[in-house]
């Protein structure tokens, strides 16, 4: 009855309308596809049956009334598990948080459910979303739905997986520094890491709270401007976050012309190292742009460079703080070994929390004492205000900065586990996003050889996402020409 | 050998907002345990601050009322550190970007002499919840309902040269934070609270010594002891040789054993890793909000005391004893305005009302007599309605039960016999019943008056009106009408 693997949001809307089947019928398959594929794939972490098919026939109510209806009415979607969802369990990925139910909903779960959408459950990810594999789960490995030995990327590997093998129809993921555009790039979805205060924080689970954004990912691009524009907006409860006074929607905005846009490529994203077939796929999406009517010059970020090294101290600093109320004492794993408080808290942490996790409080912590705040944490800002005035100057002259989105395609579970600094290289192109606070997306722009999906990554600058996903558009639609012929 | 005392201060006030810094639960004190919590003031997952602009306007209000500058971009810091009455096991505070400093504030020292004493800085942050030990029992409970209300930290510089400049330094500060109504300053109820940083050197040695941090001192009387106590400690080292033995500590004032304890030793002091907040965005000051606040700023305790002066005629004394507490003051005035004579009402206040209070362990604000009862009052005796005596003996009820002074006189019969016939019969009886003094009068003794007034008093229980009684008296002595016989047979 219905092909999950092309279906998107879009079509659903349609297929409900014109009665094709109901949202029962929908929900109810997409829990039989679940239970049929996601042994084996680990997407999800918890689902929640019961409640996803009450709401799903409340909707069908409301449609056979002919009643208002959300604008995403009936649509199944998946919320990464560092999201807090009220009477939900939330665990983050870690040990930490097994048994955690939040009292409170995420205000980006508040808009979806306000928008009628229908969350089917809550998907895998590397522990506290720190890593890019996925692999650092507590609980279960998620496989890459195109190659089941290969990861989906990470952190958001289970939010990725669960839309690419149509078992969600749009997820919420994470990005701190790639947490949301490179498992969509692994996975061969849509994925947007809006700009730092267009979606409001409160709900996520901290890593490092000047750099994670909550995002979309999505099937296709005209999804993901629909899911932004439920999704952004000032809250009071995040006061990070910004009022933006834009004329139209995000989805109105997708159909415009893109003939004016300039768009830069920064060398230093295109090295003479870079995996050949990443960057022939990259390079031919270019050039549909150009015929389009965009204009395309190469420029050079030298900054770029170094953005790793600032990456991994600022972010690994704001997490040995975030992730310190985790003690044992208030909610959450307790250990049993102990004599006193300090053992209590002590054990706690070492008990629950993996090693990806502990290396980074580590780092962090250290960066932050302050015999060496100077030289580590206070040079890493310092960077980073260089990283932002790097790409303000680009964005002077440009509308865009185009580049692959993982410099690696998909790599061989078990490949890098053991090398943490490998593993770090594959966020090398998406963290200057995460530290300039720009919006950036990662879409689908054709396979490698062996059949794995390569992403291409738009970065704009600071709330010019409608710019980003029309740009988006553009290329999808010149991209399934191209393939049609 | 002469030695000088160098004395810096850590004030902690809580301040009088309705909500927490960080979210919108109630900082109302006495409430049931973790009544006043939510998802954001216990750090659940997820959750993020929103600064209450009320602590920044109230931080600015201090700031301007110890004269400090104001720091038009300030921003806020997490000082890291596990304990469990701190559920984010980080301090939201401020480091290196205070919103007020260099300041000042003057300490008086009798007439037209100051005491300067500078304030480094002001800065806000959030309280920490409470850990709740239970006797007997292997565990420990924790109160988050304070965690989470906004604090400003006063640091003064060291300039205090003396315990008890120390505890006037922190009582004028308390007496403005109350005058401005900043902070409740409730001692006893943890919201004033102070460290206080204490060294000594020899007189005119200008480099600093080791000094020590004092912790857990709850009041006045606590803080003057827990100085003097530790000033003696370090003097005795000093003196015995042992300076190495002052070391930079941090010592609680056990009010018990009635000294100081180390607690940590520098070495063993923790790295808080301040590093900025990144869920609070810069705290932007602009100067129309500024002058804004410096406009709502009222009354300061020293203009009230030369208004006081001036307007009351008090001397300068009572004034700045009716000042150092600003409900005292508040009641003053009220009850001056209700129509009582400003020096009588003084009188009155510092008299028996002051005293009243301490006795029964109150503060102005729970007194039952109203301010216009108390006018009434001085009214009734200035009136002669009731002697000077009686008034002492209505006040005390009135205190103690909150009555109009009219129902206490009725009730208990206390009005002033102002009757003439009434006195004159009075009078009559005392004269014949006491013949002995009566005779001490005729024989020149003019102080027999003072005896027999008094037995007139005791006779009508106080309540004759005691001039009109003179009068008759010496009338009837005058008309010798009591002159005893044989006293009589002799002229």
């Amino acid at each position: 009855m219905m092909n999950f693997d092309e279906l998107t949001i879009n079509d659903i809307k349609r297929d409900l309308l014109t009665k094709k089947y109901s949202v029962e019928q929908l929900v109810k398959n997409i829990f039989l596809r679940i239970y049929e594929i996601d042994n084996e794939i680990g997407a999800y972490l918890t689902l929640c049956e019961k409640s996803a098919i009450k709401q799903a026939k409340e909707i069908d109510k409301k449609y056979r009334n002919g009643e208002k209806l959300g604008q995403l009415a009936g649509i199944p979607i998946a919320i990464k598990d560092n999201i807090c969802t009220e009477n939900l369990k939330t665990t983050c990925g870690s040990k930490m948080l097994e048994d955690f139910i939040p009292p409170y909903d995420a205000t980006v779960v508040k808009k979806l459910k306000e928008a009628e959408a229908i969350i089917i459950g809550k998907t895998n990810l590397d522990e506290f979303a720190m890593g890019s594999s996925t692999e650092n789960s507590a609980y279960k490995v998620t496989k890459n739905p195109r190659d089941y030995t290969r990861i989906p990327g990470g952190s958001s590997g289970g939010s990725a997986a669960s839309v690419a093998s149509g078992l969600s129809f749009m997820s919420l993921g994470s990005d701190t520094g790639g947490s949301i555009r490179q498992p969509a790039s692994f996975c061969g979805v849509v994925g947007l890491k809006p700009t730092y205060g267009l979606v409001s924080r409160y709900g996520l689970v901290a890593f490092a709270s000047s750099l994670d954004q909550i995002g979309p990912i999505t099937k296709n691009v005209r999804d993901c401007a629909l899911t932004l524009d439920v999704m952004a907006g000032k809250d009071i409860l995040d006061p990070t976050t910004v009022e933006t006074n834009k004329e139209k929607s995000y989805l109105d905005s997708i159909k415009e012309e893109i003939k004016d846009i300039k768009i830069a490529m920064p060398k230093e994203f295109f090295p003479k190292k870079l995996d050949i077939q990443i960057k022939n796929k990259v390079k031919d999406s270019i050039k549909l742009l150009k015929s389009t009517g965009a204009t395309i010059e190469e420029i050079s970020l030298p900054i770029t460079r170094q953005s790793l090294s600032a990456y991994y101290i600022i972010s690994s600093a704001e997490a040995s703080s975030n992730l310190a109320r985790f003690d044992g004492i208030r909610y959450g794993y307790r250990s049993e070994n102990y004599k006193n408080i300090n053992e209590l808290m002590v054990n706690t942490r070492n008990e629950a929390f993996g090693k990806e996790v502990k290396r980074r409080i580590m780092l962090g912590t250290y960066a932050l004492t302050s015999k060496h705040y100077n030289s580590w944490y206070n040079k890493a800002q310092h960077l980073r205000n260089k990283i932002k005035k790097q790409f303000e100057c680009v964005f002077q002259n440009y509308d865009l900065i185009i580049s692959p989105t993982s410099p690696i395609l998909p790599f061989s579970i078990g490949e890098k586990i053991f090398d943490p600094l490998d593993m770090y290289l594959s966020d090398l192109y998406t963290v200057s996003a995460n530290l300039a606070g720009l919006p950036a997306l990662s879409m689908p722009c054709g396979f490698s050889n062996s059949n794995l999906p390569i992403g291409i990554q738009i970065i704009g600058p600071r709330f010019s996402e409608s710019k980003i996903l029309r740009t988006a558009y553009a290329l999808e639609q010149e991209l399934a020409i191209k393939q049609s012929r | 050998m002469v030695w000088e005392t160098i004395i810096g201060i850590e004030i902690h006030a809580e301040l009088k907002t309705n909500s927490k810094i960080f979210c919108n639960c109630p900082t109302k004190f006495g409430a049931e345990k973790n009544k006043n919590t939510c998802p954001v003031c216990i750090g659940l997952p997820g959750t993020l601050p929103r600064l209450n602009k009320e602590t920044i306007h109230l931080a600015i209000k201090a700031g301007l009322s110890f004269n400090c500058k104001i720091n038009n971009f300030s921003k806020m810091d997490r000082k890291n550190y596990f304990y469990p009455d701190t559920p984010k096991a980080y301090q939201v505070s401020q480091n290196d970007k205070p919103i007020c400093f260099d300041g000042f504030v003057d300490i008086n020292k009798g007439a037209d002499c100051v005491n300067r004493i500078r304030i480094n800085r002001i800065h806000i942050e959030e309280d920490a919840g409470k850990l709740v030990h239970l006797e007997r029992e292997p565990h420990t409970l924790i109160d988050y309902n304070r965690a989470g209300i906004p604090l400003i930290e006063i640091v003064s510089e060291p300039d205090l040269r003396s315990p008890t400049e120390a505890v006037e330094y922190v009582k004028a500060i308390k007496n403005i934070l109350m005058y401005q109504e900043i902070s409740d300053c409730r001692m006893e109820e943890g919201s004033l609270r102070c460290d206080a940083n204490i060294s000594i050197r020899k007189k005119g040695e200008y480099k600093l010594n080791t000094k020590v941090e004092l912790k857990n001192i709850n009041s006045f009387k606590e803080l003057q002891k827990a100085l003097e106590n530790e000033e003696q400690r370090q003097k005795e080292l000093y003196i015995n040789n042992q300076m190495d033995k002052v070391m930079q500590e941090t010592r609680r004032w056990d009010s018990v054993k009635g000294k100081t304890i180390s607690m940590r030793k520098k070495e063993e002091s923790q790295d808080y890793r301040y590093f900025p907040e990144p869920d609070i965005p810069i705290i932007t000051i602009d100067k129309s909000w500024i002058n804004c606040i410096k406009k709502q700023l009222s009354e300061f305790p020293n203009e009230r005391k030369i208004r006081y002066i001036n307007n009351y005629r008090l001397k300068e004394k009572d004034a700045e004893l009716l000042t150092s507490d600003k409900a005292l003051g508040n009641y003053f005035e009220k009850i001056v305005a209700s129509g009582a004579d400003p020096k009588t009402t003084v009188n009155w206040i510092l008299g028996d009302f002051l005293k009243l209070l301490k006795a029964n362990e109150i503060s102005v604000d729970q007194v039952l007599i109203k301010e216009s009862d108390f006018a009434e009052l001085i009214n009734l005796i200035k009136r002669e309605d009731i002697s000077q005596k009686i008034g002492k003996v209505v006040f005390k009820i009135m205190f103690l039960t909150g009555k109009r002074p009219k129902v206490i006189i009725e009730e208990k019969g206390l009005k002033q016999i102002k009757n003439k016939d009434a006195l004159e019969k009075i009078v009559n009886e005392v004269l014949t019943s006491n013949t002995n003094p009566v005779n001490d009068y005729y024989e020149g003794k003019t102080q027999a008056i003072g005896y027999l007034m008094g037995q007139i008093m005791k006779e009508t229980n106080g309540q004759a009106n005691p001039q009109l009684s003179k009068e008759l008296l010496l009338l009837k002595l005058s008309c010798k009408e009591y002159l005893p016989i044989h006293n009589n047979d002799e002229q």
